[in-house]
């Protein structure tokens, strides 16, 4: 469930049901009041835990976008002298089902996180997560200030820095050096067919509202024509009205499919190259440990220091690895997966749409041919 | 006597590289090729005229022996550079639109696609070396009514032919016409307008697609234009008209930059203008004109609104289809990345769809252009010359008022001149009286006989314009159909592919 925040977007209202698998909960059925700022704190503490450093962290929930539908919503107060009243009130109507649109997918979308989360072995035991679902008050999570964000931005740069450094090292490891490749390739390339689809629906859209239009046009002329047009006109109007209905839905449907599909890998694709960056760093790290504690052996200086610390960094590294191969594997089952249960449902959508289409569009024939 | 014709119009064209000296000259000709041929008269029946439908109050003058066309069907030859088959077969369909919709082309040269928009004429601009000319097929055919009609079509003395015409012959064409007829009160069909910046594309030989499209979108336009003017039963016999479709030279249309039919249109809207701002104030004797000058008010009105949605249309349409098309090469180097082999081959899959649905999108693009926006943006036009002939008659009333008035005037002058001893003055004034009594009388009867020819073309006018209406949306939606009909091929194509990632 969702409702309008004040000003910074929806509030999550998250209903669970818990009790079989996460035992150790307080209650079985609970629900509380979330601020998308709130996801932004959890996925970040899982990003800053030390002990996640193996895994892919599901990746955070993108913000609430609502500028774009704000933005029609003032256009159409600016224009609503221009347009007949029942223009008016389509074009409000198809709005407010627009904004309904981006609601359902934006607590979708949050929604996938949390169940990411609670699908993941280690992850749903966080403790945050619990604090997170279970504590019934504001977690009182401020957005980060102004020095926070410029530490953040910060730290992003030295962050690609070093993983431009780090990537590269060559991997002695076959399947972590295909991996590597595998994912700086994908990563773009699925950034790239977001951005296309993105375009695509939206002329698909425009075009749409084109055909909106058209039929109120149409439906203004059916009705001051004195001829025999009168009665086509006011049929072929009706047609518009309803084929364009589809093509909104078309618009819709390829939105939820693809787009967000691909939207959703590319922060995967993301997350999984941070985990790669993380053990290639600790690859570094170990490496860069080796040399010291030869030279602390060749000095025979702080030798046992050396070797603690050597040791820590092969068993974090070697930590790293093993449940990054894992969490990489099923990485690619659940790209898979989703992908083919998205593409099967975009080509039966379409295909539904288009015999809908087809049917309105032969009825309408069927009629004009028969009174002509 | 009524005549059953069958005339069949086809506009090809040939396009040349100028040489740059010779860039002032507009050397795209256009080929019109004359096509006689018979038809049985059954056909005829099949017209889709609204003659069967029986119009309205405006059927008072479909019984008159003068209207040609009562009841022609009129037959598109699209293909074939064999036109000749079509003198001996018998039957072929009757029903046209004014703009032949099998005549849109793709502009992608080569591309075969099939059903719907494949245009013979583009193939022969390939084949066909030489000048920039259009090709005019006007196929003229005569139903045979046995002992009803006529059966020879005696304007044109010989039954196959063609000619070559410049654009500004076209616009030569029109200029006369709309000088001869346009203030008696024909609606002369307006030519389509000049470009500046399309055309110089042309002559500076560039070739591109946009400039393709531009010839092409040139030459659809004529094609209309011509048909409209030959369809008028008035306008055919012309002599001008008979000359430009027949004479294998034209004498070179002088300065149509002062006549072309948008200045000519202008010309006209600034009269309609200064009419206006007279207060005439006509006493409008017959409600009937008033009724037809609001309704043609209104329908301008809604007919640009509805134009404007459909540019947009196309508009976006197009944009759709370039950005399906980038979509798909996107798909495909996704596909080539992705390491999972059942997936990578799904989504190569995927890219080959939407390739073939951007094509899909462009061939709608052309159809949401060259059947619906045309059919609007022709019709807005011709509003204007409607427009334009109901301004005539208000001129042609005031002027009759003015001989009245100064008849008058004159009248009363004599009458006092009766009283003076001015013998010669008198005299004068009675020669005056005399002659402006004629003026009057001849501004009556201009009067009479342009309200009458208005009654008669707005009828005329009004059926057209249901028939072009109705044909054309039909044909445009076919061309939906037909596209739902692909889209659905190809998901189905694609379903499998889909289901088989494992």
């Amino acid at each position: 469930m969702m409702q309008e925040g004040l000003d910074d977007g929806p509030d999550f209202l998250s209903e669970e049901d818990r009790g079989s698998t996460l035992p150790n909960f307080k209650q079985n059925e609970f629900s509380v009041v979330r601020q998308h700022e709130e996801f932004i704190w959890l996925h970040d503490s899982f990003v800053e835990n030390e002990e996640y450093a193996g895994y892919i962290i599901p990746p955070a929930p993108p913000r609430p976008d609502f500028d774009a539908s704000r933005e029609k919503l003032q256009k159409l107060g600016e224009g609503e002298g221009s347009m007949t009243k029942e223009e008016f009130t389509k074009m409000k109507q198809e709005l407010e089902a627009e904004y309904l649109a981006i609601f359902k997918k934006t607590v979708a979308m949050h929604e996938v996180f949390l169940c990411r989360v609670a699908a993941h072995p280690v992850l749903r035991k966080d403790l945050n997560f619990h604090v997170f679902l279970e504590y019934n008050q504001d977690l009182s999570v401020r957005g980060k200030n102004k020095k926070e964000k410029l530490e953040d931005f910060f730290k992003n740069v030295v962050k690609s820095a070093d993983g431009v450094l780090v990537a590269g090292v060559k991997d002695v490891d076959d399947f972590f050096e295909h991996e590597k490749t595998f994912l700086l390739e994908y990563h773009n390339r699925v950034k790239d067919a977001s951005a296309k689809s993105d375009r695509m629906i939206r002329s698909h859209k425009n075009a749409a509202d084109d055909i909106n239009r058209i039929a109120s046009s149409l439906y203004t002329l059916g009705t001051q024509d004195s001829t025999d047009l009168c009665k086509f006109f006011l049929k072929v109007s009706e047609l518009f009205e309803k084929t364009r209905k589809i093509e909104a839905r078309i618009a819709a449907d390829e939105d939820l499919k693809l787009a967000d599909l691909l939207k959703y890998y590319l922060r995967e694709s993301q997350a999984a190259k941070d985990l790669l960056y993380r053990r290639s760093r600790a690859l570094v790290d170990y490496e860069n440990a080796n040399k010291a504690l030869d030279k602390a052996r060749a000095k025979n200086r702080d030798v046992l220091q050396a070797e603690t610390s050597q040791q820590l960094c092969c068993h974090k590294f070697e930590k790293i690895s093993e449940s990054a191969k894992q969490e990489l594997i099923d990485f690619k089952t659940r790209r898979v997966a989703a992908f083919r249960k998205n593409l099967v449902e975009l080509a039966e959508l379409e295909l539904k749409h288009a015999k809908g289409n087809l049917q309105l569009l032969q009825g309408c024939l069927g009629i004009l041919k028969g009174n002509t | 006597m009524s005549l059953c014709t069958e005339l069949v119009l086809d506009i090809t064209y040939h396009q040349v590289k100028a040489p740059l000296f010779l860039v002032a000259q507009d050397l795209t000709l256009f080929c019109i090729c004359v096509n006689v041929q018979s038809q049985p008269a059954s056909l005829a029946a099949e017209d889709i005229s609204t003659n069967s439908n029986g119009p309205k109050q405006d059927s008072l003058f479909d019984d008159d022996p003068e209207d040609l066309f009562a009841e022609a069907t009129e037959e598109v030859s699209l293909d074939s550079p064999e036109r000749d088959v079509l003198l001996s077969d018998g039957p072929s369909p009757a029903i046209t639109p004014i703009t032949p919709p099998t005549s849109v082309i793709t502009p992608r040269i080569g591309h075969t696609h099939d059903d719907m928009f494949t245009h013979s004429s583009f193939d022969e601009i390939e084949e066909e070396e030489g000048g920039d000319s259009f090709d005019i097929h006007i196929s003229v055919s005569d139903p045979e009514k046995v002992g009803e009609y006529m059966t020879s079509m005696s304007l044109f003395k010989r039954s196959e032919f063609a000619v070559k015409r410049r654009f500004s012959d076209f616009l030569g064409l029109h200029s006369k016409l709309a000088s001869k007829y346009l203030h008696i009160g024909y609606i002369v069909p307006p030519a389509p307008e000049k470009s500046i910046v399309g055309m110089t594309k042309v002559k500076v030989g560039k070739e591109d697609q946009s400039s393709n499209e531009f010839v092409e979108k040139r030459r659809s336009a004529l094609e209309r234009y011509l048909m409209r003017t030959v369809k008028h039963p008035i306008l055919l016999k012309d002599p001008d008209v008979l000359q430009f479709l027949e004479s294998s030279e034209l004498p070179r249309a002088v300065s149509t930059q002062a006549l072309s039919s948008a200045g000519l249109l202008r010309m006209v809207n600034k009269a309609a203008d200064a009419v206006n701002k007279m207060t005439i104030k006509m006493n409008e004797s017959d409600a009937w004109f008033e009724e037809k000058q609001q309704h043609f008010e209104n329908l301008d009105v809604q007919l640009r609104k509805l134009h404007t949605s459909v540019e947009s249309l196309v508009c976006h349409r197009k944009e759709l289809s370039v950005n399906t098309a980038q979509f798909a090469k996107s798909a495909a180097m996704l596909g080539n990345s992705e390491d999972h082999t059942a997936l990578s081959r799904a989504l190569s899959q995927l890219a080959e769809v939407e390739e073939k649905i951007d094509q899909l999108h462009q061939d709608q693009a052309n159809a949401d252009f060259y059947l619906f926006s045309e059919l609007l943006g022709d019709y807005v036009r011709l509003l204007t010359a409607v427009k334009g002939v109901f301004d005539h008659r208000m001129k042609t009333w005031q002027k009759w008022q003015d001989s009245q008035m100064l008849l008058q005037k004159k009248r009363e002058a004599e009458a006092k001149l009766q009283f003076t001893n001015k013998p010669d003055k008198l005299q004068q004034a009675k020669d005056e009286i005399k002659e402006l009594e004629g003026k009057v009388q001849q501004g009556e009867r201009d009067f009479e006989q342009i309200s009458k020819t208005i009654r008669k073309e707005v009828s005329r006018f009004e059926k057209e314009r249901v028939k072009d209406f109705k044909t054309i949306i039909i044909k445009y939606l076919e061309s939906l159909v037909q596209t739902q009909q692909q889209l659905i091929k190809y998901w189905e194509a694609f379903l499998p592919e889909a289901k088989a990632i494992s």
